[in-house]
């Protein structure tokens, strides 16, 4: 057979019938892998909620969004099994990091405590600002967030005046992480503050909120000052 | 020299090896191979796209007219890159993530381009798919070393096992002048070899 020649019908006809062929293939392979992917996702998110969270029985499935026009936090309310609230994972986000965008959850217990934390999306430094995901875990030196208190402890790095070390060459991504945790410290608690959206929380534990909410009247406008 | 299967593969692999003979696709390679696995399966994802666009060129080689062989080579090539990405996003979350960027970026691999042009365009299938297995292998290969030694060099692990503690790595070979300083060397290492080997 001899090549075709390079005519205006044989040019189009041929590279057509290939973008046709091409568009049937995606598609066949896209509907095969969307439902995997879409479960991924899905199941990162659960999974990850469901590590930073104090002991639960269950959590809100429709997390309460809150847009500051920058970023969008999600709050994941938990509950033990009288439906008393335990604590709540927070996912925030900070666009400062070296190579933009940082996605974290944080988990705090109903007092503000940090229980843990997951990183869900970075894009920093390999072996520099990617070591985000363990660094702030590792009890060492002051390089841990677990256990702190958000509302009283200073979640900065050293050099800024916190009390949290940076992680070793990688300042920039150090504050973006602690900035989105600060940004979920205060969403959790001007939210579960909030009594119209934690109707299921029972009498005691409210007159409870209202102590850690007097607490941290101070420490809400503090960190607003740092957030600037 | 395009006889048996034999020579061309190991043309590929060796003789005139993508990475460490004929520079092509140094981007992903300089960018990816921050560990073992990461420049394996970079590697991988490469080989498979150039192995199934050398051999659906080599297919269509007499149907495409000469005016339009570009746009229907890249054509062909975005389908296999594009049902790659899904497919490792899909079943290999872990590399997807890592690799990131890098799987839509082999679009625009000259190596793949290359091979399409300058083998599958004139050789039959058979040897279109070899060529492009020897060709992806030898991608494979040199991304899998210079991953491996990088990760050494600067973590102390190799494919994710400790070999020795992570204080006594030099950050510098996870980072860019680390890549160019281990390809440099490679390099140098290979032109020794096939100058011996003549």
């Amino acid at each position: 057979m001899k090549k075709l020649e390079s005519t205006f019908i044989n040019m189009v006809t041929v590279l057509s019938g290939i973008a046709v062929f091409a568009a049937i293939t995606l598609a066949s392979v896209y509907t095969l892998t969307k439902e995997p992917i879409g479960n991924l996702e899905r199941n990162k998110r659960q999974e990850a909620i469901r590590n930073v969270l104090p002991p639960y029985d269950h959590f809100d499935s429709i997390p309460i969004e809150m847009n500051n026009g920058v970023e969008t936090t999600k709050v994941y309310k938990a509950y033990d099994k009288n439906n008393l609230f335990v604590g709540a994972a927070v996912e925030s986000s900070s666009n400062n990091g070296y190579k933009g965008h940082i996605d974290i959850i944080v988990g705090f217990n109903k007092k503000g405590i940090i229980v843990n934390y997951e990183v869900l999306e970075q894009n920093e430094t390999p072996g520099l600002g990617s070591k985000m995901v363990d660094w702030f875990k590792t009890k060492k030196a002051k390089q841990s967030i677990i256990g702190k208190d958000a509302g009283l402890a200073h979640l900065n790095i050293t050099v800024d005046g916190g009390e949290i070390d940076a992680i070793t060459a990688a300042t920039i991504s150090s504050r973006a992480f602690l900035f989105a945790v600060r940004n979920a410290y205060f969403e959790f608690i001007s939210n579960v503050d909030d009594p119209l959206n934690d109707s299921t929380t029972s009498v005691t534990d409210t007159l409870q909120q209202k102590n850690i909410d007097s607490d941290s009247s101070s420490t809400k406008t503090e960190m607003k000052g740092q957030v600037q | 020299m395009k006889n048996s299967g034999s020579t061309i593969i190991l043309n590929g692999l060796i003789k005139e090896n993508p990475i460490l003979v004929l520079f092509l696709g140094m981007c992903p390679t300089l960018a990816t191979t921050t560990s073992a696995v990461n420049g394996m399966s970079m590697g991988l994802a490469t080989l498979f796209v150039l192995f199934g666009s050398n051999v659906v060129i080599s297919v269509l080689k007499k149907v495409i007219p000469d005016k339009v062989r570009i746009p229907a080579y890249v054509v062909v090539i975005a389908t296999f890159v594009s049902v790659v990405e899904m497919l490792i996003h899909a079943y290999y979350p872990a590399i997807y993530e890592s690799l990131g960027i890098f799987i839509p970026l082999i679009v625009v691999n000259c190596i793949i381009l290359g091979r399409a042009e300058a083998f599958a365009a004139k050789n039959t299938i058979f040897h279109s798919a070899l060529d492009g297995l020897g060709m992806g292998l030898g991608f494979t290969f040199a991304l899998t070393l210079l991953g491996l030694i990088r990760e050494l060099l600067g973590t102390g692990k190799a494919f994710g096992n400790i070999i020795f503690p992570d204080r006594y790595g030099a950050l510098i070979f996870v980072l860019a002048p680390g890549a160019f300083i281990v390809l440099g060397y490679l390099i140098a290492i290979m032109n020794k070899f096939r100058r011996k080997v003549g």
